[in-house]
């Protein structure tokens, strides 16, 4: 649960980055929009947003529903906590991704284009390359920030990892054993995924050069 | 929207303010006293620096509240912790909340200060025990005042953090910023209001905490002559 939690998020998380940096990178009008959105989002804390995105979109989802007279749709706490760990990630992505694209000397676009290469192909096998490389690092951090954000979710009644282990712990009466073995495997989690990405890291980089 | 009803229990939100930043302020001070050395061990590679290595990947690889949960329900299973002198204090969930919070802030800051230490350019040491001074003088007087200057702003990010991070606080019962909220709201049967109080709470002690940190930053930074951040407000990397 914990996982697949992390996983659907940080895959939304990518997606809202992603749309993010692009609009902060071309338009004046979404990119001061953008900017807002990610100054207001990374001021407040996951769990705050966490509730605002269970109680308040139950609400919301009631209102629409009632207004285009669906049945009564139930927001899960895996949807509630997946898209406000999507959406507030998502936020910190945007400037990761936009770091990296500035990272990427102009030239490299302009050579693209000189040898005939169309804006999309450009982008795909000149710019994306060379993007991946500076934004691995920065992803990598923003993966491991979100997969121990997701313990949060336990709140709202999710039964992931802290969740089980909290009723785990409450039923047999050793709350210390359950809890911290809830801690190993966060551990273990974030271990395996840190040589994950040094792996990837390593296989994107080009020999003798520090980026 | 009842927002009529948030003010008039502003005395309410005003102790969840209260509370929060206090929390954060003591747990970020008492961290900063633990990466001190931690940092320092980590950077020279002195002994102990393994043990110092563990503390940090444990608390830096685990989310907050399940060392929060650990400490506050965890420590109570056993007997000799319930029957200890420390009880008094471990009963409390503010102490298990200032405590877990410490050793929580004090990893990510020792990262930092080891950070800093590693990137002091080989000369100021070199000029520093060319003068004679001992290596207890070296670290102390040169070394670290200079690293610390260097670190001021990913320092402002971890306060930041903690801020953020002690909202797990209102989970263990403690009122606090959102605490407040959730009670507000579960007092008159609301969905927003209380925890929209409390969001833009947040935003405005985030937004306080960085403003401190940039008259900091102009007061012991202007030497190294930083361009203004134009990445809005809340910039700075994740932790």
């Amino acid at each position: 649960m914990t996982v697949g939690l992390a996983v659907t998020a940080f895959a939304l998380a990518t997606v809202v980055g992603a749309v993010g940096a692009v609009c902060r990178l071309s338009g004046r009008w979404s990119g001061a929009i953008v900017l807002g959105f990610t100054s207001v989002a990374r001021g407040i804390p996951d769990l705050v947003l966490f509730l605002i995105f269970y109680f308040g979109g139950q609400r919301l989802v009631n209102q629409i529903g009632a207004l285009l007279g669906w049945e009564y749709v139930a927001l899960s706490q895996f949807w509630a906590g997946a898209l406000a760990i999507g959406v507030l990630y998502g936020a910190y992505l945007v400037e990761t991704f936009r770091g990296a694209f500035s990272s990427v000397p102009t030239g490299q676009g302009e050579a693209a284009m000189a040898i005939g290469l169309s804006r999309l192909q450009g982008l795909w096998t000149v710019i994306l390359p060379q993007l991946v490389r500076a934004a691995l690092p920065g992803y990598a951090n923003v993966w491991h920030v979100l997969v121990k954000s997701t313990a949060v979710v336990s709140v709202i009644g999710l039964e992931d990892l802290v969740g089980l282990a909290n009723d785990a712990g409450k039923s047999v009466r050793e709350p210390f054993l359950f809890f911290g073995f809830a801690l190993l495997v966060y551990l273990c989690v974030y271990l395996a995924s840190n040589s994950a990405f040094g792996a990837l890291e390593r296989r994107v980089r080009i020999p003798g050069r520090a980026i | 929207m009842r927002f009529d009803l948030v003010l008039e229990h502003w005395a309410a939100f005003a102790g969840g303010v209260w509370m929060t930043l206090h929390l954060t302020l003591l747990a970020v001070v008492i961290g900063f006293a633990i990466a001190l050395p931690v940092g320092l061990v980590r950077a020279l590679r002195t002994r102990g620096h393994l043990l110092a290595e563990g503390y940090v990947t444990l608390f830096r690889g685990t989310p907050l509240l399940v060392q929060l949960y650990l400490v506050y329900f965890g420590l109570a299973q056993f007997d000799v912790v319930r029957e200890s002198l420390f009880w008094p204090i471990l009963r409390e969930a503010w102490w298990c909340a200032l405590i877990t919070f410490s050793l929580n802030s004090g990893a990510y800051a020792s990262e930092i200060v080891r950070g800093a230490l590693e990137t002091a350019p080989d000369g100021e040491a070199e000029g520093a025990r060319a003068l004679g001074l001992s290596e207890r003088q070296v670290v102390w007087l040169v070394l670290m005042p200079s690293a610390l200057r260097r670190a001021l702003p990913q320092l402002g990010n971890e306060v930041v953090f903690m801020l953020q991070g002690s909202v797990v606080a209102s989970v263990i019962t403690l009122q606090d910023v959102l605490g407040a909220g959730r009670t507000f709201n579960a007092r008159y049967y609301l969905a927003y209001e209380g925890l929209l109080t409390a969001a833009a709470l947040y935003l405005a002690l985030t937004a306080l905490v960085v403003l401190c940190f940039r008259a900091l930053e102009r007061r012991y930074l202007s030497h190294l002559n930083l361009r203004p951040e134009r990445a809005g407000l809340m910039a700075g990397a994740l932790r």
